[in-house]
């Protein structure tokens, strides 16, 4: 089992009216009234500090994401954040998950290639490279990409990406949207063939053909928990199934947000404002901007419109209480939490690479690291052995930190 | 009425052309919600011979021929290739919206094509004061505000199906989101994809609709059209948003004939 940080690194301290007076969190939030740069500098150092903590405190891999123009989570870059985590976990056995960098963002799309090669060098070969397709409000609606040619131009920059990782020779590219003459990767990762790939999804039943097909890790990053996610977890193992892959947990990822405390009342004093924020501020974006015409090929968009996934709830209307029942958020004491995660998540999904959201919405510095700190001594230690009685190897981490960790290093007092 | 389905770009990109009426031919160019015959052709065909075709991708059976095309190059060139197989050589070109730029673009790569041009509520430029809405990101409900001088009116009942009929308005969403989707390849992020560079090579005298209340693109984008082509009318037309040939067909229809000699 192989459980890493997340932090998405969003603005702490939105206005208490911002659902109601700003049209989203995404694309168009005024940076002049909602933000202030030095603030925002703190906010970065919180983040990796976090992140840091979370390394020393026993967790296996440490996430960072690419987002554009918004304040649910701001790392335009995440491999500038990649590298400072890389270069100062150096000579520990943690991984740096990037989930990543966005290819159809990025032009050429070597230049993700090159970064990763780069974090790999940088870290010792400690880099999982999550190649994500991007959100449409990051890709489309940021970064202007034609929403018809968004898939397209992620399945051409995936395989350059891949190919250039591993060419022995100088190769020319003459694809539909991306032409280089000389493709020659400097520098090259560490790993061989190429580091472990992640590819994120929401869900999508093409998104599951790709991931299977290319034999990577095929992670859902879902902010509703395992119960509503079943459904489409089952969806990706029967694709496993159909396509002859054996059922290795590793071969999937979920995202769960985790807040843990001395006890299950205790928990909801110190984190129910802070979840309600991240689920009524952080995704306040307007429904149709998750799918710009054309961002659907036309027989999902036939699918989706005559059976529309629409969430039984509004997450607007749901409170802390409702978000810890539903398992949107998993809360409450090490106990709780411990047990949720591996029953509803681990088993209930058939997971092998979880990621915890360690940090949510306005979480301030000291309470994340208070939840770091109980997850890496109290809920992380049992749940590693999970997938051990079935022997399965993780072929989606990197080959040296695949033996489970050593006994955790204690951390040292104010450790960040 | 007739109807014809034409695959050009060697056979990849099937195209359906409706058609109609008799006299000199008039090609008409729908916009980015997708062809319906509706009662405006029903009068251009009285004076003309109407072919009305379906923009790459909204062809019922075809939705995915759209992905061989990569531009506005393309784009004009597929339409070309059309008009040959259907034996139109020079015709009036009434476009709408996308529609309009499409007609206009094609007019500037064969000059010799269109008669005369007549041009409702058409796109292809961009002023940073005048910002164009970006219909392809709103709610339908939205979008019939936005789209409509009346959006209960017939013509929005039209396009986004009456109420109460389930069916209908799930065919009609999925018709009405692909036709966005196939025509924003075109033009996404911003419509200005270099009829600026291209327009001054239209010959053909021109016409300029422009619903009073298009809410859409603002019709001050009518000065970016007459400062550019050498012989052109404006007209504005009243109780109409960005489509007045479906919400004042007549009144539109009896402008582009008196423009047209029909």
């Amino acid at each position: 089992m192989k459980i890493s940080a997340f932090h998405l690194m969003p603005h702490r301290e939105l206005p208490d009216d911002f659902d109601k007076r700003y049209e989203s969190v995404w694309v168009t939030p005024p940076w002049w009234e909602l933000a202030d740069a030095r603030r925002v500098g703190q906010y970065y150092n919180w983040t990796l500090d976090e992140l840091l903590y979370a390394a020393r405190a026993g967790f296996d891999g440490v996430c960072t994401n690419e987002h554009h123009q918004n304040a649910y989570g701001f790392m335009p870059s995440p491999n500038l954040m990649g590298s400072v985590l890389a270069k100062l976990t150096n000579g520990t056995n943690v991984a740096i998950v990037q989930m990543g960098a966005t290819l159809p963002t990025s032009n050429p799309p070597i230049r993700v290639a090159e970064e990763y090669a780069m974090l790999d060098c940088i870290s010792g070969g400690r880099l999982v490279a999550g190649l994500p397709l991007g959100s449409p409000m990051d890709v489309n609606l940021c970064y202007g990409i034609t929403p018809m040619e968004h898939r397209e131009r992620y399945r051409e920059a995936f395989a350059l990406t891949l190919r250039a990782w591993q060419a022995r020779e100088i190769f020319p590219w003459n694809g539909r949207y991306y032409q280089l003459a000389n493709v020659n990767l400097w520098p090259r990762p560490i790993q061989q063939p190429h580091p472990p790939v992640w590819v994120p999804g929401s869900g999508s039943v093409s998104t599951f053909d790709f991931a299977v097909e290319n034999d990577v890790c095929y992670c859902f990053l879902s902010y509703s928990g395992a119960r509503s996610a079943t459904t489409m977890m089952q969806g990706y193992w029967d694709v496993v199934a159909n396509k002859g892959r054996d059922p290795n947990p590793y071969r999937a990822g979920f995202l769960q947000l985790v807040a843990v405390a001395e006890s299950d009342a205790r928990a909801e004093e110190k984190y129910a404002r802070h979840v309600e924020y991240f689920y009524h501020k952080c995704l306040h974006v307007p429904g149709v901007w998750f799918s710009p015409p054309g961002n659907q090929d036309y027989r999902s968009l036939v699918a989706t419109s005559k059976n529309p996934v629409r969430r039984a709830e509004n997450p607007k209307d749901l409170r802390y209480r409702d978000f810890v029942e539903k398992g949107y958020v998993i809360a409450g004491s090490p106990a709780t939490v411990r047990d949720r995660l591996r029953e509803e998540v681990i088993k209930g999904l058939r997971v092998g690479n979880l990621m915890l959201l360690v940090h949510i919405g306005s979480m301030p510095h000291e309470l994340t690291l208070e939840n770091i700190d109980l997850l890496g001594r109290e809920v992380l230690p049992p749940l590693r052995d999970a997938w051990d009685d079935e022997g399965w190897v993780n072929h989606w981490w990197p080959e040296r930190l695949r033996s489970p960790r050593p006994a955790m290093a204690a951390v040292a007092a104010g450790g960040a | 009425m007739n109807e014809r389905t034409v695959a050009v770009w060697q056979g990849k990109v099937r195209m359906r052309v409706l058609s109609e009426g008799s006299g000199p031919a008039l090609v008409f160019f729908h916009g980015p919600w997708g062809l319906t015959w509706d009662p405006f052709l029903d009068d251009l065909a009285r004076s003309f011979t109407v072919y009305a075709p379906e923009h790459p991708g909204t062809t019922p059976d075809a939705p995915e021929d759209v992905a061989h095309l990569d531009g506005v190059w393309d784009l004009v060139l597929c339409y070309d290739e059309l008009l040959e197989a259907l034996g139109v050589g020079r015709a009036a070109f009434v476009g709408h919206s996308f529609g309009g730029m499409v007609a206009c673009e094609l007019a500037a790569a064969y000059p010799a094509r269109a008669e005369r041009l007549a041009l409702i509520d058409p796109i292809g430029f961009w002023r940073d004061s005048d910002r164009i809405v970006n219909w392809m990101l709103m709610d339908p409900s939205q979008l019939r505000r936005q789209l409509f001088r009346d959006p209960d009116g017939d013509a929005a009942r039209t396009l986004f199906g009456a109420p109460g009929d389930a069916e209908a308005t799930v065919a009609a969403r999925v018709r009405l989101t692909w036709a966005m989707g196939t025509t924003g390849k075109f033009i996404w992020p911003l419509p200005d994809k270099g009829l600026k560079k291209r327009i001054h090579r239209v010959k053909a005298p021109t016409l300029v609709l422009w619903g009073k209340d298009d809410r859409l693109v603002p019709p001050v984008y009518a000065d970016e059209f007459t400062r550019r082509l050498p012989d052109t009318r404006v007209q504005m037309v009243d109780g109409a948003g960005h489509a007045p040939h479906l919400e004042q067909p007549e009144v539109v229809a009896r402008m582009v004939r008196d423009f047209l000699g029909g």
